[in-house]
């Protein structure tokens, strides 16, 4: 029975003169049009308006005014906007590096064969699913200069702490160490990698003499450098657009010294109403991201070792 | 969430569990400090007003302050915002749900020469930062009079989002195809095909698209920060911060309503992680 149902599945069943093939790929469209919609109206639309937006003033009340490259030019000559890609770029060359290596160390002590681990991975990796104002709002007392839990932990040991986010040279590290408290995400995708590594090889290593280090070194860390480019990139996108802690623990201060890209894209676009130039900072924003994707993408051939190639 | 089945060999017993126990001793200290945060915010929320500002800090709260919790609960109207951002998280969750399991399937499942060029683009979306296309998307909805309602967060979740048709599509590609033909052979659309046979077998998938979603509406503040002024549209975040605004008393309740906010989530991953295994395909992760 089965077999012979099978037979006929493969010749065309014609059906109001369209084979089963042609109806299927209609059913394709179909079935996607949500996706098409959604990519033209929310993505590659807004993206060509926002090119067209970028080239004027506007304010929202009057129509926009079209003042060719200026945005741009301007752009290059704002201090702020220099500042904020710094505070950003800074920010993201220690956070992206400490976090991936924190996440990493982690994953390799889930990844021992010992018990209890899950209540630990549990432990570990709940902190990343929240975030937002009240995150935001408890790390503001944990870095509270006086009576905050990082100064008074620090007073223990007889060290005076900081004024972390209220004083210009401390407020961008201590948002640095904060991020290192999201690192679930980072950790669990690393841990899943490390379970791909084939414990054969690895057991082949040992018994050629190499010891846990050096395993690790030429074993498991070549086989993991997919998931390493897999989260360094997405970091890389997550660290640019850092905004809620800019806007509710420094509003980009003291001293602009947490001046975040999208925090100032904001400040320009919804509180001085520059349309205009926000739409630039927005497309110089969507290069920058592109750039150091396609960086580390391309890059990737160099150091990224799949298995079965 | 994932076991490897080895058990690697231990010849030197002492030494492995000298090791062993310093695996503890690491994992005991780092999560312990992951959640001194926490355990300090819930300790801060229980307080008086006047045991925050304390050296060395009081751990457990003496006496135990629970009427900060209602004080905190109804200084700002925060059931009037747990509804919105309910009556938000609802309407998403229908669309994300809908949107992407019809999305997913095509692209499982069906033929058509431009499948892998737009499942490229598809991912290639993912990575398009939100800041991107915040202001036109901001005009747009400004021109169609949808500032100031719930549309500009709800209408987008029904065309499909790019993490949920990748997290979709590895799952039902993971469906044995015979038991489709099969159902084909019977008569079945493909509607009915997904209704019958690939919903009932993808719940794993499906639980963990609505935890993601639950957590992406709860979690976020810009949207509703640029689509929502008034005070009665706000969401949980935005009522935080609007609480941070109008009170100028201690930590302890400003702690109790972040206690309140955080704690909706954490317990939902909690009990939600167990399905994560199943429903996430992260292990495959390659190319």
């Amino acid at each position: 029975m089965v077999p012979s149902a099978l037979e006929t599945s493969q010749k065309p069943v014609r059906r109001r003169g369209r084979t089963l093939q042609q109806q299927r790929a209609r059913l394709f469209w179909w079935m996607i049009s949500p996706w098409i919609f959604g990519f033209l109206a929310f993505v590659l639309g807004p993206m060509i308006y926002s090119g067209y937006l970028s080239l004027t003033s506007w304010n929202l009340l009057n129509p926009p005014k079209f003042i060719g490259w200026q945005n741009y030019i301007q752009m290059a000559h704002d201090p702020l906007f220099w500042q904020s890609l710094k505070v950003t770029t800074i920010y993201s060359l220690a956070s992206v590096p400490l976090s991936l290596a924190f996440a990493l160390f982690l994953a390799i002590l889930l990844n021992q064969k010992i018990q209890g681990l899950s209540i630990f991975r549990t432990i570990l990796y709940l902190p990343s699913v929240v975030s937002g104002v009240a995150v935001a709002e408890v790390f503001m007392w944990v870095f509270q200069p006086q009576y905050g839990l990082l100064n008074s932990l620090l007073a223990y040991f007889g060290i005076h702490g900081p004024g972390w986010v209220s004083s210009p040279g401390w407020a961008l590290p201590a948002l640095i160490l904060m991020s290192l408290w999201g690192v679930g995400g980072p950790m669990i995708i690393f841990l899943a990698g490390l379970q791909n590594v084939s414990p054969d090889l690895k057991e082949a290593a040992g018994l050629d003499g190499a010891n846990h280090f050096r395993t690790f070194i030429h074993i498991t860390l070549p086989m993991l450098t997919p998931t390493i480019l897999f989260n360094l990139v997405l970091s890389i996108i997550g660290q640019f657009q850092t905004f809620t802690q800019a806007f509710v623990m420094t509003s980009g201060g003291p001293l602009d010294s947490t001046l975040f890209y999208v925090y100032y894209l904001f400040e320009q676009a919804f509180e001085y109403l520059n349309m205009g130039y926000a739409a630039a900072m927005a497309w110089v924003l969507f290069f920058i991201v592109l750039v150091l994707t396609l960086f580390v993408m391309v890059s990737s051939s160099k150091w990224v070792f799949y298995q079965g190639e | 969430m994932v076991n490897s089945h080895h058990a690697r060999r231990q010849s030197d017993a002492p030494a492995a569990k000298a090791s062993q126990f310093g695996v503890y001793v690491l994992l005991a200290m780092f999560s312990l400090i992951m959640l001194l945060p926490l355990i300090w915010m819930v300790s801060s929320s229980l307080k008086p007003g006047y045991d925050v500002f304390q050296f060395p800090p009081q751990w457990i709260p003496h006496p135990v302050e629970w009427s900060n919790y209602p004080k905190a609960m109804t200084f700002v109207p925060f059931a009037r915002f747990f509804l919105n951002t309910f009556t938000i998280i609802f309407f998403v969750l229908i669309g994300t749900l809908v949107s992407n399991v019809m999305i997913a399937y095509a692209f499982a499942r069906l033929e058509s020469r431009w499948k892998t060029p737009l499942f490229y683009l598809v991912l290639a979306t993912m990575m398009l930062p939100f800041a991107v296309t915040m202001i036109p998307q901001y005009a747009i909805f400004n021109k169609l009079g949808w500032v100031d309602t719930f549309l500009p967060l709800i209408v987008p979740s029904y065309f499909g989002s790019p993490f949920y048709i990748f997290l979709l599509r590895q799952f039902f590609m993971g469906i044995p195809r015979e038991l489709e033909d099969a159902a084909a052979i019977d008569g079945a659309g493909v509607f009915r095909t997904i209704y019958r046979l690939i919903l009932p077998m993808s719940w794993p998938a499906m639980v963990t698209v609505c935890i993601f979603t639950i957590q992406g509406t709860w979690n976020d503040f810009l949207g509703p920060l640029i689509y929502l002024n008034k005070e009665n549209l706000f969401t949980m975040q935005l009522g935080l911060q609007f609480f941070v605004g109008q009170y100028t008393g201690g930590w302890n309740l400003l702690m109790a309503a972040s206690t309140v906010i955080l704690t909706p989530i954490l317990v939902m991953f909690f009990f939600g992680q167990r399905f994560f295994s199943k429903g996430l395909n992260i292990g495959g992760l390659k190319g």
